[in-house]
């Protein structure tokens, strides 16, 4: 079965706040904002989209988190790991 | 009682418009408020509603027609004038014509004719389509798959019984549709600024007064309200703002209405335009519509539908034509405070500065506080600075109660 | 399917549903036979032949040319207790003892509160197709399974043919089988023991995932010929077996709509307020919202049935007819 990647599901919850976009001029490493005029309402649809994807919450303190395709799939990486941490336990490490 | 469903504008400065595709068929019945008709104008294309319930009886105008603003597009409720040609929609043929339009007859013609040369064709019941000749044929199957894939089943093409729309043919038209986004409006959308600005700067006097605002209590409620309740019902800032400012458009009913044939005439609803850049570098205000009335849960949720519609180009013609007062916010950019231009023929714009920590001066103490710089341009036509204090200083006390808004 | 290997043999649906009359007739002292001509000459199908030698004429009775007598008879007995099966010949004779079947056999338990139920079966052929014309061709399911208070049953296969009459058994309300009459020389083997019928559930006869045909009775074997027929063209069809015709076993049907988004009913009986009619309608009522196509059926053309053979065959539901319009509901034009 072919899962998709962390970045194919973001790039997914990404495309939903901005469907004009063409995700192949999307350089991850430089914040939403420069490239596609990202708002605050976009940043709140995407954490919205990240938490419908991965179950994650996403504190309005963190959306600075979120401001690049590479810092979001940090994030989403170290909130996953946090959750898989709290449920199997720290012998799941 | 018969309707007249016309091209309306849908802006001030709005002349003509294409009609891009009907979204009615003769028979249908549609209650105001439904979207009846794509129209093309500078801005985009608009999902334009009808302002009467009835019957559609006829459709005058073909599709990709250009017609001027309030040129009679469809007749409802079987009101058709009996005498008007009826135009077979989708064959491309001439908008409609006047029935005068028939030249004098050449004197040479004249003397071997007696008949005249305008032909009225009475309707026969014919002329008038039946509904069952124009209803799509969609099983219930397929139309609830198009509802959850966001297929718009005007666009699929039918394979099935009777080419009834099936449940495949809405899966193929979801894979092959275009990315949506807005098409591209025929004009440069600087065009339709450039007059709205111009005529503004000519006409109306502006004054301007601003407010530097203390936004700390906001934030709090902001802060609080945010970590209670479920992510997709966070408020942004911007969303307290506007109600400020509905509230107080509200309380004060000259700043909310419109300048036209030398007078102001004040709305009876605040219908707030909110100003929103698309990407790509466009620019519209469509109407949060009865901002005021709305609780700031509420307010939210037409606030992040208005946005996204506005980015995948579906805004609703009422929404666009109807703003009664503006608002423009800065308030994420880098900048301390806008001084807005108003937008003919509105009478005011709020302007929102970058909120921020700035100092603040308490009983003698500076310290940082979180403001935000609100502007009030106002057309001194109507109002003078003494009101606009006053409404500007209605907005800050508003920001001081957050809980209450 | 899998046949039980130690009888596997084939036999005719007449001698299935022999052996399900001696097995009964075996196991339960309280069960006899009444009806026309059943017990000397065989039975008008010959259903019954060999019975009278084997069993004698207490339990193998002859009746007298009265419908309205016999079935009243049958169910005096079954109110007293003995658990009478009832052969009428043909379900055009029925109808003189459609008093009987409709406002005794059908009421009397509700009457009396449940006190006295009227456990008994009625054996009938049914269906046209062999020439015997307009008053010998009826095709009245529809008809019986209108009655609150019986329960109507189509065996259409051998198994069927060999278990009902037993699960019947089990019902303390009337129960009428319908056994349509080009079934009787239908061959196939036993694949599952008797004891396992039950006359509750209807039948997936065949798997498919394009559309579901829906039918019961000799209308079956159309369907599997059809479906095979659709297979050819790419076009899997799902063949139900109604097998209960009252109460009908929605969940079945609708489960298998629900899946295939597509129904066709093929029904023997005249179109108008028929069987298909109630099916389609409950198809309707329950799965609205799956459907891609419109409900459709192919029902007996309504015209008294006529004598000439392809006059006959052109007033029943055809082969031909059910692949054209299978396909044209499943198939895309474009």
């Amino acid at each position: 079965m072919n899962t998709p990647t962390i970045e194919q599901q973001i790039l997914n919850a990404f495309l939903q706040v901005a469907p004009d976009v063409d995700p192949a001029k999307l350089k991850p490493e430089i914040p939403f904002r420069d490239q596609f005029d990202f708002d605050s309402m976009d940043t709140l649809n995407f954490a919205i989209g990240l938490h419908q994807q991965f179950g994650i919450d996403v504190p309005e303190t963190q959306y600075r988190e979120l401001a690049s395709l590479a810092k979001t799939a940090a994030f989403v990486r170290s909130a996953l790991q946090q959750d898989g941490k709290r449920s199997t336990g720290p012998a799941a490490t | 009682m018969s309707g007249e469903f016309r091209m309306p504008s849908l802006g001030p400065d709005m002349e003509a418009g294409t009609l891009v595709q009907w979204r009615v068929k003769p028979g249908d019945a549609v209650k105001r408020g439904d979207i009846v008709a794509l129209v093309e104008t500078e801005k985009g294309i608009i999902d334009v509603e009808i302002f009467s319930d009835g019957v559609v009886d006829q459709l005058l105008v073909p599709e990709g027609t250009h017609v001027a603003v309030g040129t009679l597009l469809a007749q409802l409720n079987g009101g058709a004038t009996r005498t008007r040609q009826v135009i077979e929609v989708g064959k491309p043929s001439e908008a409609p014509q006047p029935l005068a339009r028939s030249a004098p007859v050449p004197a040479t013609h004249a003397a071997t004719s007696t008949t005249p040369t305008t032909t009225i064709v009475p309707p026969t019941i014919s002329s008038v389509p039946s509904p069952e000749a124009h209803r799509r044929k969609v099983s219930p199957a397929a139309r609830a798959r198009a509802r959850e894939l966001g297929v718009d089943l005007e666009r699929v093409t039918g394979t099935g019984m009777g080419a009834a729309i099936t449940i495949e043919d809405v899966v193929r038209a979801a894979q092959t549709v275009d990315k949506p986004g807005i098409a591209e409006p025929a004009h440069d959308m600087r065009q339709i600024i450039a007059r709205a600005m111009s005529r503004s700067k000519r006409e109306i006097p502006h004054y301007y007064l601003s407010l530097t605002c203390s936004f700390a209590k906001a934030r709090a409620f902001l802060d609080r309200y945010n970590a209670r309740v479920d992510i997709e019902s966070r408020l942004l800032p911007s969303c307290v703002l506007l109600k400020a400012v509905a509230q107080a458009a509200k309380a004060m009913p000259e700043f909310n209405g419109f300048y036209k044939d030398d007078a102001f005439q004040a709305a009876s609803d605040v219908h707030l335009g909110v100003a929103i850049a698309m990407r790509g570098g466009r620019l519209v205000a469509p109407a949060l519509l009865n901002a005021d009335q709305k609780s700031l849960a509420a307010l939210m949720i037409d606030l992040r539908d208005l946005a996204t519609r506005v980015r995948a180009g579906h805004m609703r013609s009422s929404e666009l034509s109807m703003p009664t007062l503006t608002v423009t916010s800065f308030a994420e950019e880098d900048v301390d405070s806008v001084i807005p231009v108003i937008y003919p023929p509105q009478v005011a714009i709020v302007g929102v500065g970058a909120i921020r920590e700035r100092p603040w001066v308490v009983e003698g103490q500076v310290r940082a506080e979180l403001t935000v710089p609100i502007s009030l341009a106002a057309d001194h036509r109507v109002t003078d600075g003494r009101a606009g204090t006053r409404f500007l200083a209605t907005i800050r006390n508003a920001l001081q109660a957050p809980e209450q808004l | 399917m899998s046949a039980l290997p130690q009888t596997a043999r084939a036999i005719t649906y007449r001698e299935a549903l022999r052996q399900g009359l001696r097995s009964v007739l075996l196991n339960d002292p309280d069960v006899f036979l009444i009806g026309e001509d059943i017990g000397k000459y065989g039975g008008c199908f010959a259903v019954t032949k060999g019975l009278l030698e084997e069993f004698g004429e207490a339990r193998i009775r002859d009746a007298p040319l009265s419908e309205s007598a016999f079935v009243g008879a049958g169910i005096g007995a079954a109110l007293a207790g003995m658990r009478p099966v009832v052969e009428i010949m043909t379900v055009n004779f029925s109808l003189l003892a459609l008093d009987q079947i409709l406002n005794t056999a059908a009421t009397l338990s509700h009457m009396s509160g449940g006190q006295c139920p009227v456990p008994l079966i009625i054996r009938m052929a049914t269906g046209a197709g062999r020439q015997v014309a307009a008053q010998h061709s009826h095709s009245l399911e529809g008809w019986y399974s209108h009655i609150p208070g019986l329960r109507i049953v189509t065996p259409a296969t051998i198994d069927d043919a060999a278990g009902m009459l037993r699960a019947a058994l089990e019902f303390r309300d009337p129960v009428i089988i319908f056994e349509h009459m080009n079934l009787y020389n239908v061959q196939g083997e036993l694949s599952v023991d008797a004891a396992s019928i039950n006359i509750e559930r209807a039948a997936i006869r065949r798997a498919g995932q394009d559309i579901s045909l829906i039918t019961y009775g000799a209308s079956l074997y159309k369907c599997l010929t059809a479906a095979e027929q659709l297979s050819a063209q790419g076009i899997e069809a799902e063949v139900i077996d109604l097998r209960v015709l009252r109460p009908l076993d929605e969940k079945t049907f609708i489960q298998s709509v629900r899946r295939t988004r597509r129904a066709l009913i093929v029904d023997e009986g005249w179109r108008s307020v028929g069987l298909a009619a109630e099916v389609g309608m409950r198809i309707m009522e329950q799965a609205f919202y799956d459907l891609d196509a419109p409900v459709e059926r192919v029902c007996g053309v309504e015209v008294p049935v006529p004598y000439a053979k392809h006059m006959e065959e052109a007033a029943l539901p055809r082969v031909e007819q059910i692949v054209t319009l299978a396909a044209s509901m499943v198939k895309h034009v474009g």
